[in-house]
């Protein structure tokens, strides 16, 4: 295994022979994934190999058939998503889903809701602490909103309003307000440009660098995924087939079997 | 992505720059429309006489708007489509029935029991508590049904919550027809204390033949409300209205709110932003729930029946109504929707009565009021689906057409 020099060593995530089947139908298995502090790593494969299904299995939106998934140095297996996330791991998905009918800052405020204490009760009487709280919260979304680059004046725009680049911007910056120790990207550069596709690279690194985010990432981009990962692992029909460093995956018989197909064979 | 890149975006597609806040600007909203509304409220009794039939319906309509108000953070903050709000009238009304009438005549030994009553009921036999407890009584009540019912629709969606709420109503209603010939005695385990408390024949309900009288509601300071003044009645109705405002404005500007239009627009994103669908869809329940609790106890009281004939299907389907015709989700909306549908049904319709012997047809307009009411109802949606005073949220949904960047958007949702 590489470990990088960004990394301190420590792991913030790691699975082990995480498995998931649909009635009959595995779509991970046995995966066994490890990723290290302040990394940022991608998980690539052909198109239903399993990995959005293992991302779900990360955030727990869906419980593994076997194996065990621990963040943070805590078994999270198995737990509601709201419960992960609220211990420091936050995603965005590989279709946008922006809360549609609510601005951007709205958006993002909702981000924030596991960081907040407001009750109903205190809710209704507006207490000074509810008070300080729901400005805190305010002024976080527009600081976030600023961060990833969208103009202030947009920030009371309804998402939906906003183009294609904007609400990706939006969603991670929703993703963020959290304080995620862990960023799980599912095809963020989905539908952008080559140019979107840099900007967004470097502010991947960005991230890593100015707030030691550690950044777990769904690629098809090629360019994008040699770019930017320190490691990279392959899924294929739900099975870890490589992994390892962009030059070796590159060079990997396997993976490219996976991507282009055996020479005169029909693909299984 | 954090550099230069809007500029290009807007220089690559140009798009319709819309104000920040369509509709009413926020202190424009939550200041100056409550103010003159209330007040002006406040004073249309001395308009007409204190007995006026018309004060009445007005008390009525303002207690429905309570109702409208209590269910729109149900279906229009939280998108649960509640078809058995009905139930929680229900519940609020036997809680005033039960708490506030000689129905359980057999107390403590048909001497009855008295908490802060004044005039004619402190002599009668039942139970009576002051209204201000039994509101108390009836939002615990109504609050706890609001979680019951709520449990068994969380791990469904649209169409499926709509099948179970409507089962609970129908139950609840069932109930309280049938239930005039349930014992408390007969109850397993303390059915005997029960028997022993309220007497051996003791029935739960008095199905339709009504808990009547009920107690008239007896407020501190102010003399017990009688049927012949109807003003008291109609102020205590505007202040139960500005109360529910109020939290309603404040819940939907806050943590919970937001965290309600989110599960309503996209529950997994919602979930993985970590709000928590179960607790914050329970709580949409419970606090809808015990708004219709608090104007069931005052319709019982008001009506001075409770009466398990008012608590069929159609009166959940009249307060979405309101919420719909009003503009789903927006609050003035409501309040609008619930008046006007009130004053159809109350003043408009008893109205065209005479219409059909004027033209010289013989029938009854009452038994087609179901058709005028929908007739209404599929004008409105033709005309103005987003509601008369559409939520801002909903106006642009609607009315924005979708560009190519909204299909993500769309896809993200289905």
């Amino acid at each position: 295994m590489s470990e990088t020099t960004a990394s301190n060593g420590g792991v913030v995530l790691q699975t082990a022979n995480v498995t998931k089947q649909f009635g009959g139908l595995t779509a991970v298995s046995d995966v066994t994934f490890r990723v290290p502090e302040r990394s940022i790593v991608s998980i690539i494969g052909p198109n239903g190999a399993g990995k959005t299904t293992f991302f779900n299995m990360l955030t727990g939106f869906y419980k593994p058939t076997i194996g065990t998934i621990e963040f943070g140095g805590r078994d999270v297996t198995g737990r509601r998503p709201d419960i992960i996330m609220k211990l420091g791991m936050a995603r965005t998905f590989q279709n946008i889903r922006l809360f549609a009918t609510m601005s951007a800052a709205e958006n993002v405020m909702v981000g924030q809701n596991s960081r907040m204490k407001a009750g109903l009760f205190g809710s209704i009487i507006r207490t000074p602490g509810v008070r300080k709280e729901e400005k805190r919260v305010r002024e976080k979304a527009e600081a976030e909103l600023e961060y990833v680059g969208l103009r202030r004046s947009w920030h009371d725009q309804l998402a939906i309003n906003l183009s294609y680049g904007d609400q990706r911007r939006i969603e991670i910056a929703r993703a963020l307000a959290s304080d995620p120790k862990i960023l799980l990207l599912d095809e963020p550069t989905a539908g952008m440009n080559p140019q979107e596709s840099d900007e967004l690279t470097a502010f991947m690194r960005k991230l890593r660098e100015e707030r030691g985010i550690t950044i777990v990432l769904i690629e098809h981009d090629m360019k994008v995924i040699m770019g930017v990962s320190e490691n990279i692992t392959v899924l294929d029909h739900g099975e870890k087939i490589a992994e390892g460093p962009p030059a070796e995956v590159r060079t990997n018989p396997r993976v490219i079997e996976a991507y282009l197909g055996k020479q005169g064979q029909e693909e299984g | 992505m954090s550099t230069a890149a809007p500029q290009e975006a807007a220089a690559a597609e140009p798009r319709r720059r819309l104000p920040n806040r369509a509709g009413m600007p926020p202190w424009v909203e939550k200041v100056v429309v409550p103010v003159v509304f209330l007040v002006a409220a406040a004073f249309l009794p001395f308009l007409f006489d204190s007995g006026a039939n018309f004060i009445s319906t007005c008390a009525l309509a303002l207690a429905y708007t309570v109702m409208a108000l209590g269910l729109n953070i149900i279906v229009g903050f939280a998108g649960l489509l509640d078809l058995g709000y009905v139930a929680f009238y229900a519940i609020g009304a036997y809680a005033m029935g039960w708490l506030g009438s000689g129905f359980f005549a057999h107390v403590n030994d048909d001497k009855g029991w008295h908490v802060a009553v004044t005039g004619f009921a402190a002599s009668l036999p039942g139970i009576h508590l002051n209204f201000l407890l039994v509101l108390v009584g009836a939002m615990i009540l109504t609050t706890i049904a609001g979680v019951l019912i709520g449990l068994p629709t969380l791990r469904l969606r649209g169409d499926y919550i709509a099948i179970v709420t409507l089962a609970f109503g129908e139950i609840i209603g069932k109930a309280a027809v049938n239930s005039d010939e349930v014992k408390l005695s007969g109850f397993p385990i303390i059915g005997g204390w029960l028997g022993d408390t309220f007497g051996q024949d003791q029935a739960v309900t008095a199905g339709r033949q009504g808990i009547t009288p009920v107690d008239k509601v007896d407020l501190p300071f102010v003399d017990v409300f009688t049927s012949l003044n109807q003003r008291p009645w109609y102020w205590l109705a505007l202040a139960m209205v500005a109360v529910v405002l109020f939290v309603n404005f404040r819940l939907r500007d806050s943590r919970l709110g937001r965290a309600w239009v989110a599960l309503r627009e996209d529950e997994v994103a919602a979930v993985s932003m970590g709000v928590p669908a179960v607790r914050t869809k329970l709580l949409a329940y419970g606090t809808g729930a015990a708004f219709g609790g608090f104007a069931g106890a005052y319709l019982g009281s008001k009506n001075n029946t409770v009466n398990a004939d008012q608590f069929q299907f159609f009166f959940s389907i009249y307060v979405l109504g309101m919420v719909i015709l009003g503009g789903l989700g927006s609050i003035w909306g409501v309040v609008l929707g619930a008046i006007t549908l009130t004053f159809i049904n109350y003043e408009l319709l008893p109205e065209l009565r005479d219409w059909p012997s004027k033209v010289g047809l013989d029938f009854d307009v009452s038994e087609i009021n179901f058709g005028i009411y929908g007739f209404l109802l599929v004008i409105m949606m033709i005309l103005r689906p987003q509601g008369l005073l559409p939520e801002r949220r909903r106006k642009m949904e609607l009315t924005v057409e979708a560009d190519t960047h909204d299909e993500s958007v769309y896809a993200a949702r289905a």
